[in-house]
């Protein structure tokens, strides 16, 4: 057989879940009884790779024969023998499993640097990484550039920290450069842990040599021999990932002593977080290596100045360490051709919530709103009106339809009331309740502030308290203010970032959807029908055929009524918990 | 050196200084919970926030270290409201019972309070339930008084060496524990209750015992060589607790024999007098077992009280007449690490010229 083919399995964690590491077996197998060595053979291979990015389509599978590639989404076992004989023996794709137009549609409008091999190369195989230009930029820096020349080109690319403070990279390097120290750190931030984020862990699960040729050309220039990836301990697959990389990065000589032959040693260790969201925060992340309680401490001093063990440390988030090789191998202008005046690059975002496609996207800097959640997005699933996207997870805000044309970078985000963040982007529709949302992203900032100071371990809670009020119906004329007044205190009063920024979901829903705030107080009603101790369950008379599904699943015995006859909510019983709503299948039920 | 502005006032400080530190010396007062000027700073309470030129938001002045030509301004409407603020949501998680509270009066928490007028609460709500624990007779700990400021926790670890306890938990629910949430098991210096703002950490003997009209009487610690500066606070002629002033010294810390171990001034088994023994050692009256009974009753049948004069010229004459028939190496001389170096220079020099022996010892060698 003369073809060459290529088979690509996702295992991702989303891949993993859709049961890609059997898949991946499965294609082996197939391949090896069909006669066609698929390990070994030059020509053809089944290789995994990293997160794809549409991990709403999971698994999904790249068949490439002879360079024509055909993807499959929703692979499950049972599909493998027939692409295998049909699309690869036979040459007959198999058309119904193939994605269609949304998965391309997809991809149309976004630009992919840090993830332009995520999805393409076998992430546990260095080997991989090399064969598409990998470690070129660390050799190219070696060998050819001083610290100097290598911080000047990154602060020419005007990358900034992905991290979500979009502190100039180039000149935290600089800084850091310039102190004289016996020692220096320099330490990756993969602590992720904003709810719907998943970016981080996708770069490292899909490309992690990326994040450690990034990190070690950041160690040469600041002078830094000794680096550290801090990364939360429930990233299993990620964690292993890493500890693969660093291990055959080491026995390459790309890590390690007299790297490369110069005079330059380096070596990376990984420490595990256990969790805590507030380690995120960098001051709080050194403590949290120091073997301390990750607690933030004021700044000044910054980590540039006494970090690490009091030593001069930069801290780079995954992302912007993952387009450092990028930015050295095709140069500043390229990267600063993409995005906006004062925000270069691309940046990766989840994208999930009420969009059809949910997955990992990367943009160019400046793309609208609307590009990402309509174009990428695919617009509103089942059709619903757009009410919001909250964006920068329980750090950011919610951002009306008004701004969907709004251009994306780190100071527009900041001039309407969120902020950039990690990356997050959760899209909401009408059925969702803004103070719902606000009280949801308040209950996780709450519960993982650290309680050193004052407005960010009581303030929150007084918050959240207010918030929870106001959904159970019991909001008092007044209460917005006092959230106003509140938010506003913790916002310039708390110690670090997490305090600073808690209010924003509240803010800036008051901001933009004060009405909805007025209606559960004023009214005791939600609009969107979301606050449970603001709705009834009721039963549509003309709709109801009696058959009586509703009564048998009722956990309160709420629901009275005879076969065959319209029944009836007792709503002194019922509970609110939505199941007869779920289970009628005339629509006979109605919320309210 | 470093000058900076304050209120419109310069004022130069040395180059480590922090802000708050140049706001002490200009004698302007300010608000401070977390801060203890020999404690790393903290910057949790957020009460001494200020206003510096050129810093976009409200910075805390215990942290910020001093700069040249800074510009601080300490207090102004926006300012006081915060620290208002701050002090309302710390009193909304903070039992309402100051009347019958150890710390009354000497309460920082209270004290600001006070300060500010706060009468009504913007924020009441949920407030932190704990059920008070430890066996131990020292340190009483009411968790739902305590504000975190971590004063205790810097402390233990700072200048006691010990780490006993830390922060534990998260968010609304964080508070100060040692290891496991268990009882406090450490070496109860009570220094942590020395620092404490608040009635969270109080001295288990105290309760009730009195909290205004306190005499105070300076002394020295008798327990040790050491000659720590301790204050007794007296209350009825009686000792009802002990603390140490920061200006002494030991600076204000004390051991636990020091801050707790007061009890036997009043002690009725007290010994007040020389007692000279009137049973003969080898008496059966006179045995190990028959010690188990508290001595004081034991002590009338076997000895006899006598005056300083008496019981010191009948040493005399036993350590003579013990030197003359068994030669001086049958007598040694222990000393006691509550004496003094001069004390305990005079005893040796006693035990080695007088009888004419080397067998001298220090409690403190074992």
């Amino acid at each position: 057989m003369s073809k060459e083919i290529k088979i690509k399995v996702c295992t991702g964690t989303g891949g993993m879940a859709a049961g890609g590491e059997n898949v991946l077996s499965l294609f082996r197998n197939a391949l090896l009884s069909a006669g066609i060595d698929a390990t070994f053979s030059e020509k053809c291979s089944v290789d995994k790779v990293g997160c794809r990015g549409f991990c709403g389509m999971d698994l999904l599978v790249d068949v490439i024969v002879d360079g024509k590639k055909i993807t499959y989404k929703y692979v499950k076992p049972e599909m493998v023998d027939r692409i295998v004989q049909e699309h690869i023996i036979r040459g007959n794709p198999v058309v119904e499993w193939m994605v269609e137009d949304d998965f391309y549609n997809f991809h149309k409008k976004q630009t992919k640097v840090v993830l332009s091999q995520c999805g393409e190369i076998d992430p546990e195989d260095i080997n991989a990484y090399i064969e598409v230009g990998g470690y070129d930029s660390l050799k190219k820096v070696i060998t050819s550039m001083t610290p100097e020349e290598t911080i000047s080109v990154i602060k020419n690319s005007g990358l900034r920290g992905r991290g979500g403070a979009g502190f100039p990279t180039g000149l935290k390097w600089e800084i850091c450069h310039r102190k004289k120290s016996d020692k220096k750190y320099i330490i990756c931030n993969a602590d992720e842990g904003d709810p719907g984020a998943f970016m981080d862990r996708s770069v490292l699960e899909g490309n992690p040599h990326s994040v450690l040729e990034g990190l070690t050309i950041g160690a040469y220039s600041i002078g830094a021999e000794e680096g550290y990836v801090y990364i939360r301990a429930e990233y299993p697959l990620a964690v292993n990932r890493l500890r693969k990389a660093i291990e055959q990065s080491r026995q390459k000589g790309f890590i390690g002593n007299d790297i490369l032959g110069k005079r330059f040693n380096f070596d990376i260790k990984i420490k595990l977080g256990a969790g805590a969201f507030v380690c995120g925060e960098e001051t709080a992340l050194i403590a949290s290596i120091e073997g301390k309680r990750g607690m933030p401490r004021a700044r000044p001093p910054f980590p540039v100045d006494s970090g690490l063990w009091g030593k001069p440390t930069v801290i780079n988030n995954v992302e912007t360490l993952a387009n450092v090789p990028y930015i050295i191998k095709n140069g500043a202008e390229w990267f600063a051709s993409f995005g906006t005046e004062k925000s270069k690059g691309t940046k990766v975002f989840a994208l999930t919530g009420k969009v059809k496609n949910n997955g990992l996207i990367e943009v160019p800097l400046g793309i609208t709103l609307r590009e990402i959640i309509f174009d990428i997005g695919g617009g509103i699933e089942g059709e619903k009106m757009f009410k919001a996207v909250q964006t920068g997870g329980p750090s950011g805000g919610c951002i009306p339809a008004e701004f969907l044309d709004l251009e994306v970078d780190y100071e527009s985000l900041a001039q309407v009331g969120s902020i950039m963040g990690s990356g997050g982007m959760v899209v909401l529709d009408e059925t969702n309740c803004m103070v719902n949302t606000a009280k949801f992203f308040l209950e996780f900032t709450q519960a993982e502030s650290c309680g050193k100071c004052t407005p960010c371990r009581v303030g929150t809670k007084r918050l959240l308290e207010i918030l929870e009020r106001i959904t159970s119906g019991n909001g008092k004329e007044g209460d917005i203010e006092l959230l106003e007044e509140l938010s506003y205190y913790i916002k310039t009063s708390s110690l670090c970032g997490l305090g600073m920024t808690a209010p924003n979901p509240v803010l800036s829903t008051i901001k933009y959807f004060r009405d909805e705030y007025e209606a559960h107080i004023k009214d005791r009603r939600c609009p969107a029908v979301v606050c449970r101790d603001l709705i009834t369950y009721s039963i549509l008379e003309e709709l109801c055929t009696g058959c009586g599904a509703c009564k048998r699943a009722c956990p309160a015995d709420a629901i009275r009524g005879i076969r065959k006859k319209t029944h009836t909510i007792d709503t002194s019983l019922c509970i609110k918990c939505g199941t007869c709503f779920d289970v009628c299948k005339f629509k006979a039920i109605m919320k309210s | 050196m470093v000058t900076l502005t304050i209120d419109g006032k310069k004022v130069t400080v040395r180059k480590l200084s922090t802000v708050l530190d140049a706001i002490k010396k200009l004698n302007i007062s300010i608000p401070t919970l977390c801060h203890h000027p020999d404690l790393t700073p903290f910057g949790g309470c957020r009460l001494c926030i200020v206003d510096i030129k050129g810093i976009a938001r409200p910075t805390t002045a215990c942290t910020t270290p001093v700069s040249e030509g800074m510009e601080v301004i300490t207090t102004s409407p926006t300012l006081e409201k915060m620290r208002r603020t701050t002090l309302e949501l710390l009193l909304s998680d903070h039992p309402d019972d100051c009347r019958v509270c150890e710390r009354a009066g000497d309460c920082k928490l209270q004290e600001l309070a006070y300060f500010y007028g706060i009468r009504e609460n913007h924020f009441l709500g949920e407030r932190r339930i704990y059920k008070k624990r430890d066996g131990n007779p020292f340190i009483e700990r009411d968790m739902e008084k305590c504000i975190l400021c971590g004063k205790c926790v810097r402390v233990c670890d700072e200048i006691e060496g010990v780490g006993a306890i830390d922060f534990a938990y998260r968010g609304f629910r964080t508070k100060i524990c040692p290891p496991y949430d268990k009882d406090l098991d450490c070496e109860f210096c009570g220094q942590c209750v020395a620092v404490c703002p608040t009635g969270a950490l109080t001295g288990k003997m105290w309760k009730q015992k009195g909290r205004q009209n306190l005499k105070e009487i300076d002394t020295i610690c008798p327990y040790c060589g050491c000659g720590c500066n301790i204050t007794l606070l007296i209350k009825r002629n009686d000792v009802i607790r002990v603390t140490s002033k920061p200006e002494t010294i030991n600076e204000g810390w004390l051991c636990v024999k020091g801050r707790f171990c007061y009890e036997f001034i009043n002690s009725p088994e007290r010994l007040t007098k020389p007692l000279i023994r009137v049973v003969p050692k080898e008496s059966s009256a006179f045995s190990v077992q028959q010690t188990n009974p508290p001595f004081l009753s034991l002590s009338k049948e076997l000895f006899r009280e006598a005056s300083w004069d008496e019981a010191l010229n009948y040493i005399a004459d036993r350590l003579k007449e013990i030197k003359e028939k068994y030669g001086p190496d049958s007598i040694a001389g222990l000393s006691s690490a509550k004496c003094t170096n001069e004390e305990n220079y005079l005893f040796q020099k006693f035990i080695r010229a007088v009888i004419g022996t080397n067998n001298v010892d220090h409690c403190a060698r074992y």
